[in-house]
Protein backbone atom coordinates (compact mmCIF):
# COMPACT_ATOMS: atom_id res chain seq x y z
CA UNK A 1 0.00 0.00 0.00
CA UNK A 2 1.00 3.68 -1.17
CA UNK A 3 0.74 5.77 1.78
CA UNK A 4 0.46 9.35 1.58
CA UNK A 5 0.65 11.98 3.84
CA UNK A 6 -0.45 15.30 3.82
CA UNK A 7 0.77 17.72 6.87
CA UNK A 8 -1.27 20.84 7.03
CA UNK A 9 -5.17 20.74 6.82
CA UNK A 10 -5.50 24.93 5.14
CA UNK A 11 -6.43 25.64 1.64
CA UNK A 12 -3.69 23.39 -0.11
CA UNK A 13 -3.75 20.51 2.49
CA UNK A 14 -7.51 19.93 1.80
CA UNK A 15 -7.25 20.62 -1.92
CA UNK A 16 -4.90 18.17 -2.15
CA UNK A 17 -6.37 15.76 -0.45
CA UNK A 18 -9.32 15.74 -2.30
CA UNK A 19 -8.30 16.18 -5.53
CA UNK A 20 -5.87 12.93 -4.67
CA UNK A 21 -9.38 10.89 -3.78
CA UNK A 22 -10.82 11.82 -7.13
CA UNK A 23 -7.79 10.77 -9.12
CA UNK A 24 -6.99 7.87 -7.37
CA UNK A 25 -10.52 6.58 -6.64
CA UNK A 26 -9.94 2.70 -7.94
CA UNK A 27 -6.82 2.48 -5.74
CA UNK A 28 -8.46 3.58 -2.70
CA UNK A 29 -11.46 1.29 -3.34
CA UNK A 30 -8.48 -1.64 -3.86
CA UNK A 31 -6.77 -0.42 -0.58
CA UNK A 32 -3.53 0.14 -2.43
CA UNK A 33 -3.42 3.49 -1.50
CA UNK A 34 -4.21 5.31 1.56
CA UNK A 35 -4.27 9.36 2.16
CA UNK A 36 -4.58 10.99 5.52
CA UNK A 37 -4.04 14.65 6.58
CA UNK A 38 -2.63 15.81 9.69
CA UNK A 39 -3.79 18.94 11.23
CA UNK A 40 -2.63 20.63 14.70
CA UNK A 41 -6.16 21.45 15.59
CA UNK A 42 -8.96 20.01 13.31
CA UNK A 43 -10.13 23.01 12.37
CA UNK A 44 -9.78 24.96 8.86
CA UNK A 45 -9.46 28.75 9.07
CA UNK A 46 -10.76 30.91 6.10
CA UNK A 47 -8.14 33.17 6.65
CA UNK A 48 -8.65 35.97 4.10
CA UNK A 49 -11.43 36.93 6.19
CA UNK A 50 -9.72 37.84 8.90
CA UNK A 51 -9.36 41.33 7.67
CA UNK A 52 -12.80 41.96 7.35
CA UNK A 53 -13.33 41.45 11.17
CA UNK A 54 -11.69 44.66 11.62
CA UNK A 55 -12.40 46.27 8.48
CA UNK A 56 -16.17 44.72 7.64
CA UNK A 57 -18.49 43.32 10.18
CA UNK A 58 -17.14 39.36 9.56
CA UNK A 59 -17.80 37.55 12.61
CA UNK A 60 -14.64 34.84 13.85
CA UNK A 61 -17.24 31.83 13.77
CA UNK A 62 -18.06 32.21 10.71
CA UNK A 63 -14.40 32.06 9.13
CA UNK A 64 -13.88 28.51 10.86
CA UNK A 65 -15.26 25.28 10.28
CA UNK A 66 -14.12 21.56 11.37
CA UNK A 67 -11.48 19.99 8.95
CA UNK A 68 -13.49 16.99 8.97
CA UNK A 69 -16.42 18.06 6.93
CA UNK A 70 -14.42 19.39 4.39
CA UNK A 71 -12.20 16.19 3.57
CA UNK A 72 -13.77 13.55 1.50
CA UNK A 73 -14.81 10.35 3.58
CA UNK A 74 -11.71 7.86 1.97
CA UNK A 75 -9.18 10.87 3.71
CA UNK A 76 -7.87 10.05 6.98
CA UNK A 77 -7.38 13.11 9.41
CA UNK A 78 -5.37 13.02 12.61
CA UNK A 79 -5.16 16.04 14.71
CA UNK A 80 -2.13 16.44 16.44
CA UNK A 81 0.67 18.49 16.15
CA UNK A 82 3.40 17.58 13.99
CA UNK A 83 7.22 17.54 15.99
CA UNK A 84 9.66 16.23 13.25
CA UNK A 85 10.29 14.22 9.89
CA UNK A 86 12.19 11.31 10.14
CA UNK A 87 13.85 10.74 6.53
CA UNK A 88 15.80 7.78 6.65
CA UNK A 89 12.35 5.56 8.08
CA UNK A 90 10.18 7.79 6.18
CA UNK A 91 8.02 8.79 9.37
CA UNK A 92 6.11 11.88 11.05
CA UNK A 93 6.68 12.42 14.51
CA UNK A 94 3.62 13.64 16.75
CA UNK A 95 3.98 15.45 20.03
CA UNK A 96 1.78 12.58 21.73
CA UNK A 97 3.78 10.06 20.26
CA UNK A 98 2.17 8.67 17.52
CA UNK A 99 4.46 7.76 14.57
CA UNK A 100 2.96 7.93 10.78
CA UNK A 101 4.65 6.50 7.96
CA UNK A 102 4.82 7.87 4.37
CA UNK A 103 5.67 7.28 0.90
CA UNK A 104 4.86 10.45 -0.40
CA UNK A 105 4.46 13.35 2.21
CA UNK A 106 2.91 16.58 0.92
CA UNK A 107 3.86 19.73 3.16
CA UNK A 108 1.47 22.37 3.33
CA UNK A 109 2.14 23.61 6.69
CA UNK A 110 1.79 27.61 5.95
CA UNK A 111 3.37 30.62 7.69
CA UNK A 112 3.20 31.29 11.02
CA UNK A 113 3.38 34.94 12.42
CA UNK A 114 6.25 36.58 15.30
CA UNK A 115 4.61 39.59 16.61
CA UNK A 116 7.14 38.85 19.50
CA UNK A 117 10.06 38.84 17.31
CA UNK A 118 9.61 42.96 17.16
CA UNK A 119 9.58 44.59 20.78
CA UNK A 120 6.85 46.40 21.90
CA UNK A 121 4.48 44.69 19.43
CA UNK A 122 1.94 43.51 21.93
CA UNK A 123 1.60 46.53 23.25
CA UNK A 124 1.68 48.96 20.70
CA UNK A 125 1.04 47.97 17.25
CA UNK A 126 -2.61 46.41 15.82
CA UNK A 127 -2.69 43.72 13.17
CA UNK A 128 -5.22 41.38 11.17
CA UNK A 129 -3.53 38.30 11.25
CA UNK A 130 -5.58 36.66 13.74
CA UNK A 131 -9.18 36.65 14.37
CA UNK A 132 -8.48 37.55 17.84
CA UNK A 133 -6.24 40.53 16.15
CA UNK A 134 -8.40 41.65 13.99
CA UNK A 135 -11.67 41.96 16.57
CA UNK A 136 -9.26 44.15 18.79
CA UNK A 137 -8.16 46.56 16.27
CA UNK A 138 -12.11 46.83 15.19
CA UNK A 139 -12.39 47.99 18.69
CA UNK A 140 -9.64 50.00 18.57
CA UNK A 141 -11.02 51.45 15.57
CA UNK A 142 -14.27 51.89 17.23
CA UNK A 143 -12.63 53.77 20.31
CA UNK A 144 -10.64 56.35 17.54
CA UNK A 145 -11.07 60.01 17.67
CA UNK A 146 -8.90 60.35 15.22
CA UNK A 147 -5.02 61.37 14.94
CA UNK A 148 -1.84 59.41 13.24
CA UNK A 149 -3.02 55.94 11.59
CA UNK A 150 0.23 54.39 10.61
CA UNK A 151 -0.05 50.95 8.52
CA UNK A 152 3.46 49.45 8.16
CA UNK A 153 5.21 46.02 7.31
CA UNK A 154 7.63 44.56 9.89
CA UNK A 155 8.79 41.35 7.95
CA UNK A 156 9.10 39.73 4.50
CA UNK A 157 7.63 37.66 3.21
CA UNK A 158 4.37 38.13 4.77
CA UNK A 159 0.98 36.61 3.70
CA UNK A 160 -1.50 38.17 0.84
CA UNK A 161 0.62 41.27 -0.52
CA UNK A 162 -1.86 43.64 -1.11
CA UNK A 163 -3.83 43.84 2.15
CA UNK A 164 -2.04 46.43 4.15
CA UNK A 165 -2.78 48.44 1.12
CA UNK A 166 -6.66 47.43 1.14
CA UNK A 167 -6.41 48.30 5.19
CA UNK A 168 -5.27 51.86 4.45
CA UNK A 169 -8.08 52.17 1.77
CA UNK A 170 -10.91 51.11 3.84
CA UNK A 171 -9.69 53.06 6.89
CA UNK A 172 -9.61 56.05 5.23
CA UNK A 173 -12.98 55.30 3.85
CA UNK A 174 -14.17 54.43 7.76
CA UNK A 175 -12.49 57.34 8.66
CA UNK A 176 -14.53 59.70 6.10
CA UNK A 177 -18.10 57.85 6.96
CA UNK A 178 -17.54 58.72 10.55
CA UNK A 179 -16.85 62.23 10.18
CA UNK A 180 -13.17 61.92 11.66
CA UNK A 181 -11.24 62.37 8.13
CA UNK A 182 -10.58 65.79 8.95
CA UNK A 183 -9.18 65.17 12.47
CA UNK A 184 -6.89 62.08 11.17
CA UNK A 185 -3.48 61.52 9.16
CA UNK A 186 -3.14 58.00 7.25
CA UNK A 187 -0.12 57.19 6.61
CA UNK A 188 1.18 54.17 4.62
CA UNK A 189 4.65 52.47 4.69
CA UNK A 190 5.95 50.94 1.35
CA UNK A 191 8.68 48.28 1.58
CA UNK A 192 10.11 49.45 -1.80
CA UNK A 193 10.51 52.33 -4.15
CA UNK A 194 7.03 52.37 -5.00
CA UNK A 195 3.14 52.05 -3.37
CA UNK A 196 3.49 48.27 -4.57
CA UNK A 197 5.46 46.00 -5.69
CA UNK A 198 4.06 45.26 -9.73
CA UNK A 199 4.44 48.12 -10.91
CA UNK A 200 1.04 48.08 -13.14
CA UNK A 201 -0.52 48.00 -9.86
CA UNK A 202 1.41 50.60 -8.78
CA UNK A 203 0.45 53.36 -10.97
CA UNK A 204 -2.89 52.07 -10.77
CA UNK A 205 -2.99 52.69 -6.90
CA UNK A 206 -0.82 55.88 -6.54
CA UNK A 207 -3.30 58.07 -7.79
CA UNK A 208 -6.26 56.53 -5.29
CA UNK A 209 -3.14 57.15 -2.49
CA UNK A 210 -3.02 60.41 -3.07
CA UNK A 211 -7.18 61.20 -4.02
CA UNK A 212 -7.95 59.91 -0.76
CA UNK A 213 -5.17 61.41 0.78
CA UNK A 214 -2.96 58.60 2.11
CA UNK A 215 0.76 59.62 2.26
CA UNK A 216 2.95 57.15 0.86
CA UNK A 217 6.42 56.36 3.04
CA UNK A 218 8.48 54.61 0.61
CA UNK A 219 11.45 52.46 1.25
CA UNK A 220 10.24 51.83 4.91
CA UNK A 221 10.70 48.22 6.26
CA UNK A 222 10.32 48.19 10.45
CA UNK A 223 12.08 47.61 12.02
CA UNK A 224 11.57 48.64 15.75
CA UNK A 225 9.48 50.22 17.68
CA UNK A 226 9.75 53.02 20.10
CA UNK A 227 7.04 52.77 22.92
CA UNK A 228 7.97 55.66 25.01
CA UNK A 229 7.73 58.36 21.78
CA UNK A 230 4.90 56.41 19.78
CA UNK A 231 7.91 56.28 16.68
CA UNK A 232 8.38 53.23 14.22
CA UNK A 233 12.26 53.22 13.08
CA UNK A 234 13.02 51.85 9.58
CA UNK A 235 15.74 49.60 8.82
CA UNK A 236 16.61 52.14 5.69
CA UNK A 237 17.07 54.64 8.73
CA UNK A 238 14.40 56.84 9.02
CA UNK A 239 11.65 57.61 11.85
CA UNK A 240 7.39 57.95 11.49
CA UNK A 241 5.69 58.85 14.46
CA UNK A 242 1.93 57.23 15.60
CA UNK A 243 -0.85 57.48 17.12
CA UNK A 244 -2.55 54.02 16.32
CA UNK A 245 -0.24 51.57 14.50
CA UNK A 246 -1.19 49.33 12.28
CA UNK A 247 1.47 46.33 11.76
CA UNK A 248 2.25 42.90 9.39
CA UNK A 249 3.90 40.97 11.71
CA UNK A 250 7.29 39.08 10.63
CA UNK A 251 6.09 35.68 9.41
CA UNK A 252 8.30 32.31 9.19
CA UNK A 253 7.62 28.55 8.35
CA UNK A 254 6.80 26.04 10.72
CA UNK A 255 10.22 25.13 13.16
CA UNK A 256 9.46 21.25 13.24
CA UNK A 257 10.46 22.27 9.20
CA UNK A 258 14.01 23.48 9.96
CA UNK A 259 14.36 20.82 13.22
CA UNK A 260 13.87 18.06 10.96
CA UNK A 261 16.61 19.80 8.32
CA UNK A 262 13.91 20.22 5.25
CA UNK A 263 14.38 23.85 5.78
CA UNK A 264 16.99 26.27 6.16
CA UNK A 265 16.84 28.57 9.64
CA UNK A 266 16.01 31.05 10.24
CA UNK A 267 13.40 31.82 8.05
CA UNK A 268 12.02 27.86 7.71
CA UNK A 269 10.65 28.37 3.72
CA UNK A 270 11.30 25.11 1.87
CA UNK A 271 13.00 25.08 -0.89
CA UNK A 272 10.61 24.17 -3.66
CA UNK A 273 10.90 23.61 -7.25
CA UNK A 274 9.28 26.63 -9.04
CA UNK A 275 7.74 23.69 -11.45
CA UNK A 276 7.42 19.84 -9.80
CA UNK A 277 6.73 21.60 -6.43
CA UNK A 278 9.68 18.88 -5.22
CA UNK A 279 11.13 19.51 -1.89
CA UNK A 280 15.29 19.84 -2.03
CA UNK A 281 15.23 17.55 -4.96
CA UNK A 282 13.24 14.86 -3.16
CA UNK A 283 11.37 12.72 -5.62
CA UNK A 284 8.91 11.83 -3.06
CA UNK A 285 8.11 15.26 -0.76
CA UNK A 286 6.01 17.81 -2.06
CA UNK A 287 5.28 21.72 -0.54
CA UNK A 288 2.62 24.03 -1.48
CA UNK A 289 1.41 27.23 -0.01
CA UNK A 290 2.46 29.75 2.24
CA UNK A 291 5.57 26.97 3.24
CA UNK A 292 7.41 27.05 0.05
CA UNK A 293 10.58 29.28 -0.51
CA UNK A 294 9.18 30.49 -4.01
CA UNK A 295 8.87 34.23 -4.84
CA UNK A 296 4.83 34.19 -4.91
CA UNK A 297 2.01 35.86 -2.56
CA UNK A 298 1.65 33.70 0.41
CA UNK A 299 -1.81 33.70 -0.31
CA UNK A 300 -4.64 30.77 -0.35
CA UNK A 301 -4.82 31.36 -4.17
CA UNK A 302 -1.36 30.08 -4.79
CA UNK A 303 -2.05 26.74 -2.73
CA UNK A 304 -5.08 26.49 -5.23
CA UNK A 305 -3.16 26.50 -8.26
CA UNK A 306 -0.63 24.54 -6.86
CA UNK A 307 -2.76 21.86 -5.31
CA UNK A 308 -3.48 20.01 -9.05
CA UNK A 309 0.51 20.17 -9.45
CA UNK A 310 0.82 17.97 -6.31
CA UNK A 311 -2.36 15.87 -6.78
CA UNK A 312 -1.17 15.08 -10.52
CA UNK A 313 2.38 14.34 -9.67
CA UNK A 314 1.78 11.55 -6.59
CA UNK A 315 -0.97 10.52 -8.56
CA UNK A 316 1.52 9.99 -11.56
CA UNK A 317 4.00 8.46 -9.31
CA UNK A 318 1.32 5.73 -8.33
CA UNK A 319 0.80 4.32 -11.42
CA UNK A 320 4.17 4.37 -12.67
CA UNK A 321 2.97 7.20 -15.73
CA UNK A 322 4.74 10.28 -16.71
CA UNK A 323 2.97 12.86 -14.99
CA UNK A 324 0.18 14.51 -17.89
CA UNK A 325 0.10 17.72 -19.91
CA UNK A 326 -2.25 19.74 -17.94
CA UNK A 327 -1.15 19.49 -14.42
CA UNK A 328 2.37 18.60 -14.71
CA UNK A 329 3.74 21.89 -13.97
CA UNK A 330 3.16 24.62 -11.41
CA UNK A 331 3.45 27.69 -14.22
CA UNK A 332 3.10 30.22 -11.24
CA UNK A 333 -0.77 31.17 -11.35
CA UNK A 334 -1.65 33.58 -8.41
CA UNK A 335 -4.82 34.93 -8.65
CA UNK A 336 -6.92 37.43 -5.75
CA UNK A 337 -9.21 40.37 -5.28
CA UNK A 338 -8.02 43.69 -4.13
CA UNK A 339 -10.14 46.00 -2.20
CA UNK A 340 -9.76 49.69 -3.03
CA UNK A 341 -12.28 51.03 -0.60
CA UNK A 342 -16.10 52.66 -1.24
CA UNK A 343 -17.23 49.46 -2.44
CA UNK A 344 -14.90 48.74 -5.25
CA UNK A 345 -12.00 46.79 -5.90
CA UNK A 346 -10.05 45.08 -8.52
CA UNK A 347 -8.17 41.75 -10.11
CA UNK A 348 -4.76 40.42 -10.01
CA UNK A 349 -3.96 37.42 -11.94
CA UNK A 350 -0.57 36.44 -12.99
CA UNK A 351 1.71 33.68 -13.68
CA UNK A 352 5.68 33.47 -13.89
CA UNK A 353 5.38 34.46 -17.31
CA UNK A 354 2.55 36.76 -17.34
CA UNK A 355 2.49 40.14 -15.47
CA UNK A 356 -1.21 41.58 -13.73
CA UNK A 357 -3.03 43.39 -15.89
CA UNK A 358 -5.42 44.72 -13.39
CA UNK A 359 -8.82 46.07 -14.48
CA UNK A 360 -10.18 49.07 -13.61
CA UNK A 361 -11.76 48.85 -9.79
CA UNK A 362 -15.12 48.95 -9.67
CA UNK A 363 -18.30 47.77 -8.00
CA UNK A 364 -17.58 44.10 -9.44
CA UNK A 365 -14.65 43.06 -8.48
CA UNK A 366 -15.70 44.19 -4.45
CA UNK A 367 -18.83 42.22 -5.02
CA UNK A 368 -16.59 38.99 -6.82
CA UNK A 369 -14.70 38.92 -3.49
CA UNK A 370 -17.54 38.97 -1.30
CA UNK A 371 -18.97 35.86 -2.87
CA UNK A 372 -16.20 34.32 -3.03
CA UNK A 373 -15.75 34.42 1.16
CA UNK A 374 -19.00 33.30 1.35
CA UNK A 375 -19.34 30.36 -1.22
CA UNK A 376 -15.11 29.33 -0.28
CA UNK A 377 -16.74 26.67 1.49
CA UNK A 378 -18.20 25.07 -0.85
CA UNK A 379 -15.90 25.38 -3.90
CA UNK A 380 -12.27 25.68 -3.14
CA UNK A 381 -11.70 22.71 -0.48
CA UNK A 382 -13.73 20.43 -2.53
CA UNK A 383 -11.95 21.07 -5.49
CA UNK A 384 -15.12 22.10 -7.59
CA UNK A 385 -12.88 25.75 -9.11
CA UNK B 1 29.98 47.11 -12.49
CA UNK B 2 32.70 44.57 -11.15
CA UNK B 3 33.78 41.46 -11.91
CA UNK B 4 31.79 38.58 -9.76
CA UNK B 5 35.14 36.85 -9.74
CA UNK B 6 37.37 39.33 -7.16
CA UNK B 7 34.41 39.72 -5.03
CA UNK B 8 33.26 37.28 -2.17
CA UNK B 9 31.57 34.35 -2.53
CA UNK B 10 27.76 34.49 -3.18
CA UNK B 11 26.40 32.95 0.20
CA UNK B 12 22.75 32.78 -1.13
CA UNK B 13 20.91 32.72 -4.42
CA UNK B 14 17.52 33.80 -5.00
CA UNK B 15 15.77 33.25 -8.27
CA UNK B 16 13.41 35.73 -8.09
CA UNK B 17 12.69 35.13 -12.15
CA UNK B 18 8.87 35.21 -13.18
CA UNK B 19 8.16 37.01 -9.39
CA UNK B 20 5.24 39.70 -9.59
CA UNK B 21 4.29 39.35 -6.82
CA UNK B 22 5.89 40.22 -4.01
CA UNK B 23 8.82 40.91 -6.58
CA UNK B 24 12.57 40.52 -6.63
CA UNK B 25 12.90 44.20 -4.64
CA UNK B 26 10.88 41.87 -1.96
CA UNK B 27 12.36 38.71 -2.05
CA UNK B 28 16.11 40.41 -1.47
CA UNK B 29 14.70 42.43 1.06
CA UNK B 30 13.88 38.55 2.78
CA UNK B 31 16.99 37.57 2.15
CA UNK B 32 18.89 40.37 3.40
CA UNK B 33 17.06 40.20 6.71
CA UNK B 34 17.70 36.45 6.92
CA UNK B 35 21.01 37.14 6.55
CA UNK B 36 24.49 37.44 8.44
CA UNK B 37 26.58 40.39 8.16
CA UNK B 38 29.04 39.75 5.21
CA UNK B 39 26.60 37.40 3.54
CA UNK B 40 26.61 37.93 -0.23
CA UNK B 41 23.44 37.50 -1.81
CA UNK B 42 22.47 37.05 -5.93
CA UNK B 43 19.29 37.91 -6.68
CA UNK B 44 18.14 36.69 -10.19
CA UNK B 45 15.08 38.76 -11.33
CA UNK B 46 13.66 38.68 -15.62
CA UNK B 47 11.77 42.02 -14.12
CA UNK B 48 13.36 44.92 -15.87
CA UNK B 49 12.44 47.67 -13.06
CA UNK B 50 15.03 45.72 -10.99
CA UNK B 51 18.15 47.01 -12.71
CA UNK B 52 17.20 50.67 -11.19
CA UNK B 53 15.08 49.40 -8.31
CA UNK B 54 17.39 47.22 -6.41
CA UNK B 55 20.77 49.41 -6.51
CA UNK B 56 18.48 52.51 -5.15
CA UNK B 57 16.90 50.10 -2.48
CA UNK B 58 20.62 48.97 -1.64
CA UNK B 59 21.86 52.55 -1.30
CA UNK B 60 19.07 53.58 1.02
CA UNK B 61 19.77 50.19 3.29
CA UNK B 62 23.41 50.81 3.25
CA UNK B 63 24.32 47.94 1.98
CA UNK B 64 27.02 47.32 -0.99
CA UNK B 65 26.34 46.44 -4.38
CA UNK B 66 28.96 44.11 -5.61
CA UNK B 67 27.49 42.94 -9.30
CA UNK B 68 24.84 43.99 -11.80
CA UNK B 69 25.20 41.87 -14.90
CA UNK B 70 22.83 41.13 -17.56
CA UNK B 71 22.20 37.27 -18.19
CA UNK B 72 19.87 35.81 -21.10
CA UNK B 73 16.67 37.00 -20.09
CA UNK B 74 17.27 37.91 -16.52
CA UNK B 75 19.75 40.23 -14.46
CA UNK B 76 21.71 39.35 -11.95
CA UNK B 77 22.19 41.90 -8.95
CA UNK B 78 24.46 41.08 -5.99
CA UNK B 79 24.82 42.62 -2.79
CA UNK B 80 26.98 42.00 0.46
CA UNK B 81 24.71 43.10 3.86
CA UNK B 82 27.10 45.21 5.66
CA UNK B 83 25.19 46.20 8.51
Amino acid sequence: MKRILILGGGVGGTLTANLLVKKLRRQLKAGEVAITVVDQTGQHTYQPGFMYIAMGGERAEKLQRSERGLLDSRVSLVVGQVEKVDEPTQTVHLADGERLGYDYLVLATGSRILPEAIEHFDTEAHHFYTAKAALELRHALDAFKGGRIVVAIAGMPYKCPPAPLEVSFLIEAELRQRGLREKSEVHFCSPIGRAFTIESVSEMVTPIFEQKGIEVHTFFNVESIDAERHVIASLEGEELPYDMLILVPPHKGQQFLIDSGLAPAPGGWLPTDRATLQVGGRPNVFALGDATDLPLSKAGSTAHFEAPVVTERIAAAIEGRAPGHKHGDYLGKVMCFFEIGDGKGTLLQFDYEHPPRPPKPNQLWHLGKIVFNKTYWHTVPKGRV
Amino acid sequence: MTDTLTNPAITRTIDARGSFCPGPLMELIRGIREAAVGDVIAVYSSDKGSKTDIPKWIEKAGHRLIALETREGYDEIVVEKTH
